[in-house]
């Protein structure tokens, strides 16, 4: 009976790479199942669900906070107006997260953790998901109070805390700074911004693509592909850019078409 | 009996069940420790062979997978449990549901507990499927031949989300009714076909839809404000279709990791 069971066991096992699921896998899993459900368990005994008084919807609380995990959006909202913040550019980030098998061709780094091998992936990736998800969520949770101000974790939540308001619109913030009246203009001001952002999405985009034209991962890459990845790309810099604007400059918007948007 | 009559005595009895019909018509194979048994334990078991018998040996380092797959799916399966305990005593009424959160709470017995497992899981499966998303991005395991499987993932992680929002307003309470109140209006602004997104006016003046009571966010709440519509809307949508979703999808992923050799490795 030993014996026939020793004829049956596979070639393969004598890859000392392979190893059994049952005990080695089923047991890591087992463990680690059984860390967390411990763990969710003493969490839960220790730190009830929060429930608040009656749904009541004349009484808005300040500030109204979605669930953290898309307090990242919500704060994209000081930036941009709801339908870009709300609609656009999470529809952008989920189609732009499933392309990213499609458009990063480069086969190394499939299987292990390695940066070297693949420093663009890596780099925007971990910009991302680090600084523009979770950090952004961070800074919901933590930073942001009634009139969805700024304050610091130990600050109290003064609700009439008084933020000037002096953002203003680039194509003003020009007219301002370099004395051009036309630009005030709301549709000279709107040409301004189209031809501005038109060139955001096409000079950085263009410039790469002459730049890497030695370059063997761009060639690979063929220009249906390459493109994909600049719009995703440039798309996802604009948050920060529009961030540090916002800061920095006050810009309100980088270009308004009256009565249709603004971005 | 001395403790050699009581081992055999032991033996003897462990025999006799192991060898019996309805043992054997139960468990098809031993146990002992031989590697026809260990692949048979994986490959005969229905839960079990979701795994390959065997696998490469990298795959169950905890340093390479962190387990935040499998323990997204354990978390979901707690989610269940607890979830459909708390339906038993949860009426999706807008009269109704705050009452019976205070009832589940105050109570029913082990309620709180329940409540709060529900919940902490909740936020715990959020955590975990995005840590999930971010290791099988810095291992590249979406590269050939998995392509596919990372684009079911991002679903996965889309769909995760909308569970947890839609969970989130059935306490029908003030955190609940406006954190919705906040993630819902968004959809006003939808390009189009939220009465309040850019072009919406123009379709309005074409077709006579996009209104307040007919658009894009009315689709999610059921109404123009969040209310009683909203909550049953929201129930129906985290008790059944959503979870129903969430299961294919899961089907489709577990099956694809297997089907595209197994958990990712260096070649």
């Amino acid at each position: 009976m030993a014996e026939k069971e020793e004829k049956m066991i596979p070639a393969s096992s004598l890859n000392p790479d392979k190893i059994h699921t049952w005990p080695h896998l089923v047991r890591v899993e087992f463990i680690a199942g059984m860390l967390a459900t411990l763990g969710l368990f003493l969490w839960s005994l220790l730190l009830d669900a929060p429930l608040e008084e009656p749904a009541n919807p004349t009484k808005t609380p300040n500030p109204s906070k979605a669930p953290w995990y898309f307090l990242g959006l919500q704060e994209m909202l000081v930036y941009f107006d709801p339908w870009m913040a709300g609609v656009v550019l999470p529809s952008l980030i989920i189609v732009g997260l499933m392309l990213i098998p499609y458009i990063d061709i480069n086969k190394k780094g499939a299987g292990y953790y390695t940066f070297r091998e693949r420093k663009f992936a890596m780099s925007v990736f971990c910009f991302g998901f680090l600084i523009l998800w979770i950090f952004l969520i961070f800074l919901g949770v933590f930073f942001r109070g009634p009139g969805w101000n700024f304050f610091m974790p130990w600050e109290e939540w003064n609700p009439h805390k008084v933020v000037a308001l002096t953002n203003i619109d680039l194509n003003i913030f020009v007219a301002q700074t370099l004395g051009i009246d036309a630009l005030r203009n709301p549709w000279v001001g709107c040409g301004f911004g189209l031809v501005l952002i038109g060139a955001y999405y096409s000079i950085i985009p263009a410039f790469y693509y002459l730049k890497g034209k030695t370059m063997p991962v761009i060639q690979e890459l063929g220009l249906i592909r390459y493109n994909i990845t600049a719009f995703l790309f440039v798309t996802m810099m604009a948050l920060p850019i529009k961030m540090i604007l916002r800061w920095t400059l006050n810009i309100k918007y980088v270009l308004v078409i009256p009565g249709i948007l603004n971005i | 009996m001395n403790i050699v009559e009581l081992k055999a005595k032991i033996q003897e009895i462990q025999k006799t069940v192991v060898d019996s019909y309805v043992w054997k018509s139960i468990f098809r194979h031993g146990y002992k420790d031989i590697p026809r048994n260990r692949v048979l334990m994986t490959a005969s078991n229905v839960f079990l062979h979701l795994h390959p018998s065997k696998m490469r040996r990298h795959g169950i380092k905890v340093s390479y997978t962190w387990c935040a797959g499998g323990l997204t799916f354990l978390f979901f399966l707690i989610l269940t449990v607890t979830g459909v305990i708390l339906m038993f005593y949860y009426r999706p009424v807008a009269e109704y549901a705050y009452v019976d959160m205070k009832y589940l709470q105050f109570d029913v017995p082990f309620g709180m507990m329940m409540r709060n497992m529900h919940r902490w899981a909740a936020h715990g499966m959020v955590i975990l499927v995005m840590l999930h998303m971010f290791r099988v991005f810095l291992t590249g395991s979406y590269k050939p031949p998995r392509e596919f499987n990372w684009v079911i993932g991002v679903l996965l992680l889309v769909i995760t989300f909308l569970l947890s929002f839609t969970g989130y307003l059935l306490p029908w309470d003030q955190l609940a009714i406006w954190a919705v109140t906040v993630g819902t209006n968004m959809a006003r602004a939808t390009p189009l076909m939220g009465h309040e997104g850019p072009l919406a006016e123009q379709v309005r003046q074409l077709t006579g839809l996009i209104t307040p009571r007919y658009d894009a966010r009315s689709l999610l709440t059921a109404g123009t404000v969040v209310g009683a519509p909203t909550l049953m809307r929201f129930y129906v949508l985290h008790c059944i279709f959503i979870p129903i979703v969430a299961s294919i999808l899961m089907i489709v992923h577990f099956w694809r990791v297997r089907k595209d050799g197994g958990i990712s490795g260096p070649l």
